[in-house]
């Protein structure tokens, strides 16, 4: 699910993921995934601390913010809304 | 020998009870009888060694797994056990009573089988009146939301419908559509003369998904063509490898490294009746035979694409030249390539006619019968 059909993030985006996916910690790997209906994608870096914010409560603001606070200098505000904006167009983050 | 990696999937074929009759039918040519099929509390075993082992996907098929009256129970078991799990169903038997338990014991998703775009040739192909139950089955997974997938199994009764079953597929609120070029041993090889397409037929339906995608854009919908292997010259990377990502547990609780491995005589599969999962993964012979490359002979043991398709599918070599360790006859490399070739190349043969001749009737399946 992925490509040009996608319409950009409405104003005031409260991402969540979507229901056909579960993110979640593998002990046997200790890795973090997101499980899909016929695929598994490993989670590198940062993205489950990202992802995990995404409770449909808090805006794309409060979820930088958040990020900001916990990791003091790093490029957060340029590179959070971008890496949401990719989840959005997998259909993995609404 | 390495530890082998840990299974990321498991099939599990909850029982070969069916009402429908399909004649490529993906279960053994000897069915599991519903006496034989392991227990809840032996299915919920089950589920907590798989997660144990690192499995984080469930198939839960069959047959028909909704006429397994604990199905919410196992479901349960596999969500504790930290197990993504997904129905597979002919949609026969799924009510909204049934979904809404389902669902409260933690299904995640739900993929339906669909024989054709055209009630009565869907039913005629199934063989049993189920297209109704499937329309009403999707609507049921749309409402209660649910992502719905769903798998058409393609041949030469079909092929020619494609656009109408993709849009059947759009109507019905589907997020994905997996059109399986069906695949030629166990029930459908018995079928074969009557489900072999066309070569023409194959490039129309090529043809089909590519407008689709186009129109698509991917935003909506997720497309899957799973290739015709006897027509495209090259093998399919069976299963990711044998026993390399996934493992199929059959109703009786026989450990499978794929579902059409029972086929192969000499294989002596574990059951989880008497080995724990993990030694069944690492340890049995079955799971150990074809793992890796050093059973590989010429050409595969060389061949670059080895990394690739792994030799292709045991269970197809054995089928047509009776030997699970040749290369797949699918390869255009193999040595049995011929036996392919005979059926699918050229005016006269099989495939070579267009339009298609009508299928002269199927050898459809009864279980039990």
């Amino acid at each position: 699910m992925t490509g040009p059909g996608t319409p950009p993030a409405p104003a005031g985006w409260r991402p969540a993921l979507s229901r056909a996916v579960s993110l979640r910690h593998d002990r046997v790997r200790d890795a973090d995934l997101l499980v899909l209906p016929e695929r598994v994608v490993v989670l590198r870096g940062s993205a489950a601390k990202i992802l995990r914010l995404c409770d449909g409560d808090r805006d794309l603001e409060a979820i930088v913010a958040e990020l900001q606070s916990r990791f003091p200098g790093a490029p957060v505000a340029e590179d959070v809304p971008a890496f949401l904006d990719r989840m959005r167009t997998q259909g993995w983050v609404r | 020998m390495t530890a082998a990696p840990r299974p990321w999937a498991l099939l599990a074929e909850l029982t070969h009870g069916c009402p429908l009759h399909c004649p490529y039918c993906s279960n053994p040519l000897e069915l599991v009888r519903r006496s034989r099929e392991l227990t809840t509390a032996e299915w919920a075993e089950v589920m907590r060694q798989a997660g144990e082992l690192g499995v984080v996907h469930t198939h839960l098929s069959g047959g028909e797994p909704l006429l397994r009256g604990d199905l919410a129970e196992i479901v349960t078991a596999a969500e504790s056990a930290g197990i993504y799990t997904q129905l597979v169903t002919s949609g026969v038997g799924l009510d909204r009573a049934r979904l809404a338990t389902l669902t409260a014991a933690g299904l995640r998703s739900v993929q339906l089988s669909l024989q054709h775009a055209d009630p009565a040739a869907s039913d005629r192909i199934a063989g049993h009146r189920s297209y109704a139950a499937k329309e009403r089955a999707a609507a049921l997974v749309r409402a209660a939301g649910l992502p719905l997938g769903i798998n058409v199994v393609l041949h030469r009764d079909n092929l020619d419908a494609l656009d109408a079953i993709i849009r059947r597929g759009l109507d019905w609120g589907a997020d994905r559509i997996e059109l399986a070029n069906t695949q030629f041993y166990g029930w459908a090889l018995r079928n074969r003369d009557a489900l072999l397409p066309t070569r023409d037929q194959l490039a129309r339906a090529r043809d089909t998904v590519q407008r689709w995608r186009d129109r698509l854009g991917g935003g909506a919908l997720d497309l899957v063509w799973v290739v015709p292997d006897y027509f495209d010259g090259v093998a399919k990377p069976c299963m990711g490898g044998w026993g390399a990502v996934s493992l199929t547990v059959a109703p009786d609780g026989t450990v499978l490294p794929c579902p059409a491995a029972a086929s192969l005589p000499d294989l002596d599969p574990p059951t989880v009746r008497d080995h724990p999962l993990e030694w069944i993964w690492d340890h049995s012979g079955a799971f150990n035979r074809y793992r890796g490359e050093e059973w590989m002979r010429e050409p595969c043991r060389t061949c670059p694409r080895r990394a690739e398709d792994f030799g292709g599918c045991r269970c197809q070599a054995y089928a047509l030249t009776g030997d699970a360790a040749r290369t797949d006859p699918a390869c255009a490399l193999s040595p049995d390539h011929a036996v392919i070739r005979a059926l699918t190349t050229g005016p006269g043969h099989p495939a070579g006619a267009d339009p298609p001749a009508p299928t002269g009737g199927y050898a459809y399946r009864k279980p039990g019968g």
